[in-house]
């Protein structure tokens, strides 16, 4: 019997008096493009962070690969992380290394690959996010911001993962450039058949990227659908969001 | 309104929490530091950043301490015709105490303010989240290459300190007090001895853990903005110098006891 890649039971999450998850149930199979909208403060980043281990769930279960990761340390975090690929909202690419460095970190430093053998596979990866090799030598403060969400994609990839998260991935950016970060996206996963989770509040990069979509609202995920049927979900709360609209059952976060 | 006592036990409990979260966080560097895998690229790169660019300041410090701790040894021993002694007091002084406790405050301000604001901002910028997705432990990677640093670092500026706060004593003694210059170097050389420099060295080896540490555990506990990285830069130099200047009795106290 197959399991998904990913699985969250009932996770919750409080900070302080705030209780950022309420019980968030979702998987995502293998192969499978899932995208996460949802407004401002409505907790998927939250999500993002405790299903990759960073935060620890106060209730609830993780599953990655059928096994339960939710109070994973060590080894058995780092082997769960090794096949986890993490596109930042930020880029969040390390200043003090440059470009090639930051693509191949995971390579040198969790693998123990020779600097010789990653700065190949690096110039390699870049290529493949239409980066040219002179940019390798550049510092992140010396590109673009489109540039460091191509690096950091690149990053991301470099290890072939079986999952990827992205989070905001075209946040900030230009409609031009956003569009290509969202071929790339499609490019890099169905091209290493990977899963991807992808957070955002962008409709058209939702649009284009998922195969399925679902709406996390006050802490819980209130519709899950096929990408063609969000514009005719029937549900008030999806409706409001994904036609942008400030009256209905939403209140803006203002 | 809360009652006194109230007050005195919440900040009670504060300050045992925040000593708690500071020896459980100090100890997992300390155990990072200690086992594989070291990260011998980043140590180096941290020792150059931490002991050769402190360089400058450390040694213009020690140099004007030394000048003036002289010229007051000389203004004091006076009083009872006791200006012979200014050799002596002078590199006992530098070496068991201000020689150290200088370097460790100067490095209080440069180097653990700035290893919290650089850590802080990484914070913030999600670069530590990051890591940790790289399957990289923040601990091995960015905080045992700048306790290991500081470790072996401080000692030698301390050591470098220590003769250029006594070569400070000798200038102002040579050129502004008559002190004839070789006898001035033999009685320093006569006085001082193993212990007073070790005592310093040892000194040394424990406040390059504590700057290291502090820097550290506040960059890690930034909190967002650039507010809370302003804030972790100022707490980490604070923590340090009191911290210094705390352990700089203990150890002085145990010295003497020891007979060090």
């Amino acid at each position: 019997m197959t399991h998904p890649l990913l699985r969250l039971e009932g996770v919750e999450k409080t900070f302080g008096r705030n209780q950022v998850l309420r019980g968030v149930d979702i998987d995502v199979a293998r192969g499978q493009s899932l995208v996460i909208i949802g407004g401002s403060g409505s907790g998927k980043s939250v999500m993002l962070k405790t299903a990759l281990g960073l935060m620890t769930p106060d209730k609830g279960t993780i599953f990655f690969d059928g096994d339960d990761v939710t109070q994973a340390t060590g080894k058995a975090r780092e082997k769960m992380r090794a096949r986890i690929g993490m596109l930042f909202q930020s880029g969040a690419l390390f200043d003090s290394l440059t470009v090639w460095e930051n693509v191949a970190f995971r390579l040198i430093n969790s693998e123990g690959m020779r600097r010789k053998d990653a700065k190949e596979r690096a110039i390699e990866t870049l290529k493949k996010v239409r980066l040219g090799p002179d940019v390798g030598a550049l510092y992140p403060a010396e590109i673009s911001g489109g540039m460091q969400k191509r690096v950091s994609l690149a990053r991301s990839i470099i290890s072939e993962p079986d999952l990827i998260f992205f989070d905001e991935p075209t946040t900030g950016l230009d409609p031009i450039t956003a569009d290509a970060i969202n071929d790339l996206i499609l490019e890099m996963v169905r091209g290493l058949g990977a899963a991807a989770v992808t957070i955002t509040h962008d409709m058209a990069s939702a649009r284009k990227i998922a195969d399925e979509i679902a709406m996390l609202y006050e802490g819980q995920i209130i519709w899950r659908g096929p990408a063609k049927d969000v514009y005719a979900s029937g549900n008030e709360y999806v409706d409001q969001f994904v036609n942008g609209r400030a009256e209905g059952p939403i209140q803006p976060a203002l | 309104m809360q009652n006194p006592i109230q007050l005195i036990g919440r900040a009670t409990l504060g300050l045992f929490s925040e000593i708690g979260r500071l020896a459980v966080f100090a100890g997992r560097v300390k155990g990072a530091a200690l086992t594989p895998r070291w990260y011998g690229g980043e140590i180096l790169r941290q020792m150059v950043r931490i002991g050769f660019y402190s360089l400058p300041v450390v040694g213009l410090a020690a140099v004007f301490i030394g000048a003036a701790l002289a010229l007051n040894i000389y203004e004091g021993g006076s009083r009872y015709g006791a200006e012979q002694f200014v050799p002596s007091i002078v590199v006992l002084g530098i070496t068991r105490e201000l020689g150290v406790v200088i370097t460790g405050l100067m490095l209080a301000g440069r180097v653990s303010a700035g290893i919290a604001a650089e850590i802080g901002a990484m914070r913030v910028t999600e670069q530590i989240d990051a890591l940790e997705t790289l399957s990289a432990s923040r601990y091995r990677y960015l905080y045992a290459p700048r306790f290991i640093a500081a470790l072996i670092t401080l000692p030698v500026l301390v050591a470098l300190a220590d003769i250029i706060g006594v070569m400070g004593g000798w200038l102002v003694s040579v050129y502004g007090l008559d002190f004839d210059s070789t006898v001035y170097l033999r009685n320093t050389l006569d006085f001082v001895t193993t212990n007073d420099i070790l005592a310093g060295l040892i000194k040394a080896v424990v406040f390059g853990g504590v700057i290291a540490i502090m820097g550290c555990y506040q960059g890690d506990r930034s909190q967002a903005g650039a507010t809370g990285v302003g804030r972790a830069a100022t707490l980490s130099m604070v923590g340090a110098a009191v911290l210094i200047l705390a352990f700089n009795y203990v150890m002085s106290t145990l010295f003497v006891e020891i007979g060090l």
